[in-house]
């Protein structure tokens, strides 16, 4: 989903780039709000992992890889603004030193994966978790939430793949940018989401939320902040 | 540092050991390319040509390390994977000091 030099017209990655500048100003004022300088060690872990788990490529047998994000997990362990921050860490260094994304791309990267996923990541567990602090719901609810916020930034990366014919062609009337339309990039993102990469999203979010459910639960920002609301 | 702090640096070291499979599978089930990230040979066999637009800002940036590989596309497999593993134990480095430093610029008045 690291959407490479050259794919995007300019009308499409400048005002991203406006869009994910913004989100970035917005993430480090509420981090300095919400996070404590002793969490300062898991915010640079929850990048670290962020950056590990996508070099775990999963193949389709004679077909294309993708990986997860972790921009999830990372969302309910640590709130929506710190994954803004620490994927968007993450995606400029694999532009920069790894060529993994371009470096034009890094607001529509950072928009699919660091923006995008963690919210909708977020939001899908808080409403699917109802009030269950724990249990086959919480459960449920965390492999929902690495699913639907994986397939949601897949879409969104389609999205922007599929409009560029319509947006830029030459005067052969070949398109200039990222060359297949909506009705090929839409279905071919989302089929082999659905089908796999999101579903190892929701399985990794399911065992790192166990993970800390038993072990350090307190931590937990998507449970903090309901036992704050109880008080 | 906290013991649960420590056992989870050694869990992302672990990961940075075994990233290597996120080559070998796809190596071994003859997967490709992600979906939309050809490069330009790959995109000329796929489509006959190159749009132009992209053909000119494909190569805009020379990446030092560029497939998380120091040998080169014809690099042995055993290469390619400890090419990995360090991009893999790179990546913890920068990505935390990245984080460590906007950290401390943005929490300057604190203790």
């Amino acid at each position: 989903m690291h959407i490479p030099d050259g794919y995007l017209s300019p009308q499409t990655y400048i005002p991203l780039y406006g869009v994910s500048i913004a989100f970035w100003g917005i993430a480090l004022k509420n981090i300095k709000k919400e996070v404590s300088a002793k969490q300062i060690p898991y915010l640079a872990m929850a990048a670290a992992f962020s950056f590990l788990v996508q070099m775990f490529n999963v193949p389709i047998p004679g077909g294309t890889t993708g990986h997860a994000v972790g921009a999830g997990i990372i969302a309910l362990l640590l709130g929506p603004w710190t994954a803004v921050v620490a994927v968007s860490v993450v995606l400029i260094i694999q532009a920069f030193v790894f060529g993994d994304g371009g470096i034009t791309a890094i607001g529509a990267n950072c928009f699919n994966m660091a923006i995008v996923m963690p919210f909708v990541a977020f939001w899908t567990f808080n409403i699917m978790k109802g009030s269950s602090q724990g249990g086959p719901r919480f459960i449920t609810a965390a492999f929902l939430s690495g699913y639907i916020g994986l397939t949601a930034a897949a879409l969104s990366a389609a999205l922007m793949f599929g409009i560029q014919p319509l947006i830029a062609s030459g005067p052969d009337g070949r398109p200039l940018y990222a060359p297949y339309p909506l009705s090929i990039a839409i279905p071919a993102m989302a089929i082999e989401h659905l089908l796999l990469f999101s579903i190892i999203e929701g399985v990794v979010t399911v065992m790192l939320m166990r993970y800390f459910l038993k072990h350090e639960p307190t931590l937990i920002y998507s449970m903090r902040k309901v036992s704050c609301e109880k008080v | 540092m906290k013991r649960f702090e420590k056992k989870l640096w050694l869990g992302l070291f672990i990961m940075a050991l075994l990233s290597p499979l996120g080559i070998i599978l796809p190596d071994k089930f003859g997967a490709e390319d992600a979906w939309g990230e050809w490069d330009i040979d790959t995109l000329e066999k796929l489509l006959g040509y190159v749009p132009e637009g992209l053909k000119k800002t494909a190569d805009i940036w020379a990446a030092p390390i560029p497939d998380y590989n120091f040998g080169g596309e014809g690099a042995l497999l055993s290469v390619k994977i400890f090419s990995y593993i360090v991009s893999g134990l790179i990546g913890i480095i920068l990505a935390s000091l990245v984080i460590v430093v906007i950290s401390k610029l943005l929490f300057k008045n604190e203790k």
